[in-house]
């Protein structure tokens, strides 16, 4: 378990910047007080193996301790380096990610299974919309209980999609809840 | 069969199921059994006589039950041989019995139809009478209401009165009827078999019925055992048939269901076993730190689940009695509203009650429903050290902890045995050891044949050394906590009791303390020729039958101080690898000494008074005490010899 280099750091932060915007300053400098010590926590991004995980400062402290062989996850998992060196994010950073998103997706009610069985977002599912996304910018889907249920990217900009017929795909799927079954043997082994 | 099992719980059988098999038998041989019957009743005779006087006039006074007397007339009627068979079995009274005896024996010897005509006629008037009696029965059974509005003050002594009286009535029938049970009970209990004829039983296919009515009969003998047992037979025989009709009814491994029929009294052990066939209720958790469970008894609800608080002890569960849905593809379970969780498992978690900012371990945390539970406890706040030693188990409890937005965990797998190794100091350590799964047996019904002795052996020791880590684990001067909670799926004493029993034993520095629960049985503190410590009280034991959760066993134990240095550390830790490996060479050292020591004395008093230094050897002793004080300071004296040693050289 190491902190990020330089350009681990950026690939990161660019990928992230596609769903949160300006608010990943809010990503970096959230804190949590606790009652013990002066200074509040801050939260860190830590890379064990190939993973990156966002976690508390003092989490990742104690976590030293821990063998890297022996240490299979800690805070929350955002995603893998590719081999390639790029950055793929997981369903897991859902969590980080969805309370600064920038533009979003309000899915209905019958929209929400199609979604979580891994299918795009077609038109006619969606109850709501952010009204100035452009095109290719990353979104979050929620239910239209504002419950988070993944993630993806605009197909066409709101104002080209408002012309599309319902069957048209306006979000192309990167991630979603259902994944916790689906892809359960591979996205937690490490 | 799900079904007939439950409806027969109640009681012996009826008689008239008796009477069904008896007549077959009959049907089969019907002469010999018939002429036998016949003597029997002949032989009687005189002792009917003298009872039946008695009981004549009594007939009148008290009123018995009509129905033996109807049969007896539509007996006439029919096979007059066969009856005092049916008969007998369907008596319901023994006084009764004798009347019809006296029937009988009235309608055998009176062979000219003159005679017969006359105790028919006998027989009508009395039988009138017995319906003017069975009137006045119903009217008091029947019509209760009426009784009431006709109560003034002017009748009330009149009534009262005769409630009295029907209570004495129904007081000397029960009566009655317990005697009638002795009765039957002894009969049934000449059906047991020896050891022998329940080998052969065995080879054939078992009849369930008939298992089922014998098994009831003998745990009511074992019960009150003074009163039902058939005189010469002792309870350990009892003990020993009933225990072969379980292992062939309920299919458990001979072992394994006298270790468990030795826990409870024969009628407990019985529900026991009847509750492993039923499956527990299914229940979820609510997640806290995403939803309420309010709100999410409206989401489920409206997804057509029936559902309903699992009971006042928890705030969180939810028991499922009917969904449409499957309730683990839901979207509130795949947005981590809830996870799917026994109940059992809230009760460790309940009983550690972690507080906020604490610093907790769960030493086998695979698949997160207690970590998880935890967190939520702690508000995501503190540590969590969520360990697990399968590599694969572990898979599904980061899939979990990351679907209910668990951020304060870390996962790591060790073997737990090395826990303080690795990270010492914890507020609280959570131990849901793992365990044989008697108390799971609905769940997973192999247990039944595949736990041996060797098992019983085997997972107690593994036990008793995790608890031992556990317990080593934990800071005593933790301000808000220093709680350990050792909990299992089973419900044996070995695994249980007899563990905690155990650390109690080795490690001083711990007591245990109450679990805050507020159902379940106390631990045993004596269980056969076995005494455990009088605060074993304060464990709990859950129970299928008795609480309809898994059987489970929870304690609590507070840790006061540290740990002797000189204690037992817990087997295949590296802690007691280090402690062995430093004792064995330092007994070698001293051993050495002393023979060297003899060996220069001898040559000192060879060469002078004192003697004389032999530096060469003097040299050996000097390196090995520095290599001895490295080793106490942490250093590995092979390892970094060189920079080390010349350092305390100089």
């Amino acid at each position: 378990m190491r902190p990020l280099t330089d350009t681990e750091t950026k690939t990161l932060f660019e990928k992230l910047a596609n769903y949160t915007g300006r608010s990943l300053n809010n990503l970096l400098t959230d804190t949590v007080s606790t009652p013990g010590s002066k200074t509040p926590d801050r939260y860190v991004f830590r890379i064990q193996k190939d993973r990156v995980y966002y976690v508390r400062e003092s989490l990742a402290n104690l976590a030293t301790s821990v063998a890297r062989d022996s240490l299979l996850s800690l805070g929350t998992c955002l995603g893998k380096f590719t081999k390639t060196g790029k950055f793929r994010l997981h369903i897991t950073a859902l969590d980080v990610i969805a309370p600064h998103a920038r533009y979003k997706v309000w899915v209905k009610q019958n929209g929400e299974m199609p979604f979580l069985y891994g299918g795009h977002v077609v038109k006619a599912h969606i109850g709501r919309w952010s009204e100035d996304a452009p095109e290719h910018a990353g979104a979050i889907v929620l239910s239209m209980n504002d419950t988070p249920l993944g993630f993806g990217v605009t197909a066409r900009s709101t104002a080209e999609a408002r012309k599309l017929d319902p069957t048209g795909i306006v979000l192309f799927r990167q991630a979603d809840v259902g994944e916790y079954l689906r892809e359960e043997d591979t996205l937690f082994t490490t | 069969m799900g079904v007939g099992r439950r409806m027969k719980k109640q009681g012996p059988p009826p008689a008239l199921d008796e009477s069904l098999v008896t007549r077959k038998r009959k049907l089969g041989a019907p002469t010999n059994g018939a002429i036998k019957k016949q003597k029997t009743v002949e032989s009687k005779k005189p002792v009917a006589n003298g009872k039946a006087q008695k009981a004549a006039p009594k007939k009148t006074k008290k009123a018995p039950e009509p129905e033996p007397e109807d049969d007896g007339l539509s007996d006439l009627s029919g096979d007059a041989i066969d009856d005092p068979d049916i008969m007998e079995d369907e008596l319901d009274g023994i006084e009764e019995a004798d009347l019809d005896d006296l029937d009988e024996d009235e309608i055998n010897s009176d062979a000219d139809d003159f005679a017969n005509a006359l105790s028919g006629s006998d027989e009508d008037v009395v039988d009138s009478d017995d319906e003017g009696v069975r009137h006045k029965r119903m009217w008091s059974d029947d019509e209760d209401s009426d009784a009431e509005e006709k109560l003034t003050a002017a009748n009330i002594a009149g009534l009262s009165r005769k409630l009295d009286q029907q209570r004495a009535q129904e007081a000397a029938e029960a009566e009655e009827e317990l005697k009638d049970d002795a009765l039957q009970t002894n009969i049934a209990a000449a059906d047991i078999p020896d050891d022998e004829d329940g080998q052969k039983a065995s080879m054939l296919a078992p009849d369930l019925q008939m298992l089922r009515t014998r098994i009831t009969e003998t745990v009511r003998v074992l019960t009150s055992f003074k009163d039902l047992a058939e005189p010469g037979k002792s309870r350990a025989e009892y003990t020993q048939a009933l225990l072969r009709d379980i292992c062939t009814y309920y299919g458990y491994s001979p072992f394994l269901a006298e270790k468990l029929f030795s826990l409870f009294p024969p009628q407990e052990a019985l529900a026991f076993f009847d509750a492993n066939e039923t499956p527990r209720p299914m229940v979820i958790r609510t997640n806290t730190l995403r939803t309420h469970r309010r709100d999410l008894a409206h989401a489920l609800i409206n997804r057509g689940v029936t559902l309903e608080p699992v009971g006042k002890w928890s705030k969180v569960g939810l028991q499922i009695f009917e969904s449409q849905v499957p309730l683990g593809a839901t979207p509130e379970y795949l947005a981590g509203h809830y996870i799917l969780q026994a109940a059992s498992s809230f009760l460790p978690v309940m009983a550690l009650a972690p507080q906020e900012h604490e610093r907790v371990l769960d030493m086998a945390a695979a698949p997160g429903g207690k970590t998880t539970h935890l967190a939520a406890l702690m508000r995501n706040t503190g540590c969590i050290f969520s360990n697990d030693s399968n590599k694969d188990r572990a898979k599904g409890l980061i899939g979990n902890i990351h679907r209910l937005g668990v951020k304060n965990t870390i996962v790591c797998n060790y073997s737990a045995l090395e826990f303080p190794r690795v990270m010492g100091g914890f507020d609280r350590v959570l131990l849901d050891a793992p365990c044989s799964g008697t108390g799971v047996i609905a769940k997973d019904a192999s247990v039944k044949t595949n736990k041996t002795e060797a098992d019983f052996l085997r997972l107690p020791h593994l036990q008793k050394q995790l608890l031992l880590a556990a317990v080593d684990s934990v800071d005593h001067t933790s301000k808000t906590g220093g709680y350990i909670v050792y909990s299992t799926c089973s419900v044996t004493v070995e695994e249980n009791e007899q563990v905690v029993q155990y650390v109690l034993n080795k490690r001083p520095n711990v007591k245990l303390v109450p679990t805050g629960l507020v159902f379940g049985k106390e631990g045993f503190i004596k269980y056969q020729a076995k005494r455990f410590h009088p605060t074993m009280k304060e464990t709990r034991r859950y129970y299928p039958h008795a609480y309809n959760v898994d059987g489970f066993f929870v304690a609590k134990f507070k840790k006061t101080g540290p740990t002797p240095a000189n204690a037992v550390k817990p087997q295949g830790s590296a802690e007691e690898k280090k402690q062995h490996a430093n004792g064995t060479k330092e007994e070698q050292y001293v051993e050495e000494d002393v023979a060297l020591d003899v060996d220069a004395v001898s040559g000192a008093e060879e060469e002078d008074e004192f003697g004389g230094f032999d530096d060469e050897e003097d040299q050996k002793y000097i390196e090995r005490s520095m290599k001895k004080q490295l080793k106490k300071k942490g250093i590995d004296p092979k390892a970094t010899k060189s920079k080390a040693v010349k350092s305390l050289s100089k």
